[in-house]
């Protein structure tokens, strides 16, 4: 094995180094990109490793955005206990409507997680006295980083970088976490389902516990995500539970590469920099993105990393291991 | 070790299995033999939990199992393996059988530990008893045929069962393959004492191996016993040899 | 309550339902036969509305140009749709589910855009043919004739359907395909015809759906993924796949549509989704659906 290089460390650190440079643009897009890509990742759990496809995660974002937010401005709860309960308020609703999901199967299990999530947007959408109805929640308040003024380097930083780097730290914890969550003998049971859901009940798997397990997963990384992203975004508003918003992540992860662990990261750092790219020529970037989309899914169905990783077993003369069809051993009819 | 009580399935009226009673004694390799579709592989279905009876008992060592989901089946000591092959083709064959000790350990509520070398040792004494281990680092799917029968086997035995289901273990191998599967078979079960309870549509591998075996027809045993005493029932011959009275 | 409101309501949501009826049978039978589940079926319905306004100016909005609009708006979708599957839908069958999906996200982004490219995102609006302009007294309420036409058309198309699905042969290989998918390669019917027809049938249907809606709804961006969504929760009720389920879906989505109201505003969005909930949880293969295989 020649050494690895420890990209995880290296995209970390140059991340680090983004607010140096005395953008707010860059450190704005910067922040996007760290925080969709956690909730990008934390969707490739059920869709990667276990093999779920799910329509409604966005659920599970805006609960956790509308949680922290509401906590921090009506009750003036303290960020991280916020954002940690928005996790934890997003990993209960998982847990409930998860409990009714992993009953079912394929477009079923889809279509009622889509029907999940549009409770909850509608819900957003409507109860005017909690979350402020259609006009969402502005002005949700940046938490108190003061403290950073004691820090040497730090304390002459706009709020909005030092958002950032509390922002970088925290999801680089739940990255490592995931990391962990996914190389444990738990991930390893997941990987076993998403390839053969059948198979794994006869060496004693409880597929559906285990389903269940990584949707409450996956539900509270999503709401820590969403958590992060209403302070970013300033505001938080019913379009976060909306159906177009759970298609972001599959969208990211797709671009991606779901087969890999880093994919929905990297998708998402793609996705966010085409956009602002293309988003400065012209007002069309669904159409590009569409477009975009339906190239992946014909050429490059392995997404950016899949592909990388494809072109460099071949630069290295191995046997090439082709892409197999979708194996479904279970069978359609069966 | 496994008894079965008046087991009956039917679908939408059509009855799969009629009623099927068999006892199948611990240390014991018996067959269930039949033509096409006289029901083996739903019986199969129906002891392991994949199929739910319409009437009828399963029990396992003294202990009722019907209608029990198939992971605390196989959790109670009960593996098995399918017509077709059924693994996990993207998963090494490594992982296979890591897999299958993971689950049967309940170790998979474990999120926080490191699975790459868990149960190493374990996962590879039992490749190297099937013959697989040069092949563990290749994923399941890209194997022959026979070597992916193999890698379910391997799977099977993983779980530690005392006794195993085989649903037709040498279909699609070749002569060669299948007189070493046979060997194989053989030697693990008197090895580790195991129950055997297998399908099979090759005679020559049935009453090589058997020590008991019942014929099903049309859903229903119309013989039970020693290879000999099956061979010379009357019964079995007109089903099988077409024999009209 | 006055009952002549009650009865102005239960009629409004009866051809709310026979919109929606138009639109998600269409996806049920697309589902039906090629188990894809068409994101992009909203955008069909919204290019049929763009297209019948723009056929309304062309053919002027005097005289009975307007059923003209709406037959031209519903063929050009239904050729859009075909030549869709035929060119590049048909090459993702043999790959995962998602991918199929995905797809017709990509297409929803796409054709979201043409529109507006096309036709700007203000609010254009289409006049009800002179024909069917005026209303008439019921019990108490002012019923147009133009939602009594489509109270009617509901039930004629949903007939006529049934019975294409009934009696030819056509429908015979439609109704096995939706029981068991692996049957039509055992009829020896040309399947990539049959799924071709099929998402012609299904993007006329949507696309006359959003033809017809012009006269009683605004045109704005945006209807593609509002309507898509209800299409969803129709087609789930009534169970996915099932002819007569979508129509029984349709009526009561658009009841409880227009009672919801009386609940609490507001409460008819969140019912809606709730019930599909339900109906998923109790029995996914819906009210008149069968367990799929």
């Amino acid at each position: 094995m020649t050494r690895r290089v420890p990209w995880t460390l290296l995209v970390a650190l140059t991340l680090l180094v983004v607010p140096f440079l005395g953008s707010r643009f860059y450190t704005f897009v910067a922040t996007d990109i760290v925080i969709l890509a956690l909730f990008a990742t934390s969707l490739n759990l059920l869709l990667g490793f276990t093999g779920l496809v799910t329509f409604g995660h966005a659920a599970y974002f805006g609960i956790g955005a509308y949680t922290c937010a509401l906590l921090m401005k009506e009750l003036g709860v303290p960020f991280l206990l916020a954002w940690l309960a928005g996790g934890a308020m997003a990993a209960f609703f998982a847990a409930v409507f998860g409990f009714f999901c992993v009953r079912l199967t394929k477009i079923y299990f889809a279509m009622l997680t889509l029907a999940f999530a549009q409770i909850v947007w509608a819900v957003c959408f409507k109860w005017n006295d909690v979350t402020g109805g259609e006009q969402g929640l502005p002005n949700v308040p940046y938490p108190d980083l003061e403290w950073m003024d004691a820090v040497p380097l730090l304390a002459d930083f706009r709020v909005g970088d030092k958002f950032f780097f509390v922002a970088l730290v925290l999801v680089a914890c739940c990255f490592a976490a995931l990391r962990r969550i996914v190389d444990s003998p738990f991930g390893r049971i997941l990987t076993v389902i998403r390839d053969n859901p059948e198979r794994a009940q006869f060496i004693g798997i409880n597929v559906r516990l285990y389903e269940l397990a990584a949707f409450v997963v996956a539900g509270f990384f999503a709401g820590l995500s969403g958590a992060l992203f209403g302070i970013f975004n300033r505001g938080v508003f019913p379009d976060f539970a909306y159906w177009t918003k759970s298609a972001e992540p599959l969208i990211m992860t797709l671009l991606g590469g779901m087969g890999h662990f880093w994919g929905p990261a990297v998708g998402a750092a793609a996705l966010i920099i085409l956009n602002q790219q293309i988003t400065s020529y012209t007002e069309y970037w669904p159409f590009v993105l569409g477009l975009v989309l339906m190239i992946l899914l014909f050429a490059f169905p392995g997404g950016i990393v899949g592909t990388l990783a494809g072109a460099r077993w071949r630069l290295r003369r191995r046997p090439v291991t082709l892409p197999k069809p979708a194996s479904d051993p279970v069978s359609r009819n069966a | 070790m496994l008894e079965l009580s008046g087991l009956r399935k039917s679908f939408g009226g059509f009855g799969a299995v009629n009623g099927v009673s068999l006892s199948v004694e611990r240390g014991r390799i018996a067959a269930v033999i039949g033509p096409n579709g006289a029901g083996k592989s739903t019986l199969f279905n129906l002891i392991t939990g994949h199929l739910k009876p319409t009437e009828g008992r399963v029990v396992l060592r003294g202990e009722d199992i019907t209608g029990a989901p198939p992971h605390r089946i196989c959790r109670m000591g009960m593996g098995r393996s399918f017509q077709r092959t059924n693994i996990f083709p993207l998963l090494t064959v490594f992982e296979n059988v890591q897999a299958a000790l993971i689950a049967h350990r309940g170790h998979g509520r474990n999120f926080w530990a490191r699975s790459a070398r868990l149960y190493r040792e374990e996962t590879e004494e039992l490749l190297a008893s099937l013959g697989l281990l040069d092949k563990a680092d290749v994923k399941a799917g890209e194997l022959s045929h026979g070597n992916q029968k193999q890698v379910e086997l391997g799977i099977a035995l993983a779980g530690d069962p005392d006794i195993l289901l085989l649903d037709e273990p040498t279909a699609g191998m070749s002569a060669t393959e299948t007189r070493e599967t046979i060997a194989l078979l053989k030697r693990i079960a008197e090895m580790r004492g195991l129950t055997l309870l297998f399908t099979e549509h090759d005679m020559e591998v049935v009453f090589s191996i058997a020590e008991r075996i019942a014929v099903l027809h049309q859903g229903r045993i119309i013989a039970e016993g020693t290879p000999e005493a099956v061979q010379r029932d009357p019964e079995v011959r007109r089903v099988y040899l077409g024999e009209r009275h | 309550m006055e009952p002549s409101f009650l009865f102005g309501q239960f009629l409004g949501g009866l051809t709310a339902a026979m919109f929606l009826f138009l639109i998600a049978s269409g996806l049920s039978l697309i589902f039906g036969v090629l188990r894809v589940l068409n994101f992009a079926h909203g955008s069909f319905y919204m290019l049929g509305a763009y297209l019948a306004w723009q056929i309304v100016r062309w053919v002027g909005p005097e005289g009975e140009g307007f059923w003209l609009a709406a037959l031209g708006a519903a063929l050009g979708v239904a050729i859009l749709g075909a030549a869709i599957e035929r060119l590049l839908l048909r090459h993702l069958y043999r790959r995962e589910e998602l991918y199929q999906l995905l797809f017709t996200y990509a297409l929803v982004l796409v054709l979201a855009d043409v529109a507006k490219v096309t036709w700007g995102t203000g609010q254009l609006s289409v006049s009800r043919p002179p024909s069917l302009s005026g209303s008439l007294q019921l019990l108490g309420i002012t019923v147009p004739h133009y939602n009594l036409f489509i109270i009617l058309l509901g039930p004629t198309i949903a007939l006529v359907f049934w019975l294409l699905l009934q009696r030819t042969a056509i429908g015979r290989v439609v109704r096995a395909a939706a029981l068991d998918r692996e049957m039509l390669s055992a009829l020896g019917a040309n399947v990539g015809w049959i799924y071709t027809g099929m998402f012609f049938v299904g993007s006329f249907l949507a696309g006359l759906g959003g033809a017809l809606v012009t006269p009683t709804q605004s045109i704005v961006p945006g209807m593609d993924v509002a309507v898509i969504v209800d299409a969803f929760i129709v087609v789930v009720i009534g169970g996915l796949g099932s002819f007569w389920g979508t129509f029984l879906g349709a009526l009561i989505f658009g009841q409880v549509l227009a009672f919801g109201i009386l609940v609490f505003p507001g409460f008819s969005i969140f019912a809606v989704s709730a019930l599909m909930a339900t109906i998923l949880v109790v029995r996914p293969w819906g009210l008149l659906g069968r367990p799929i295989r």
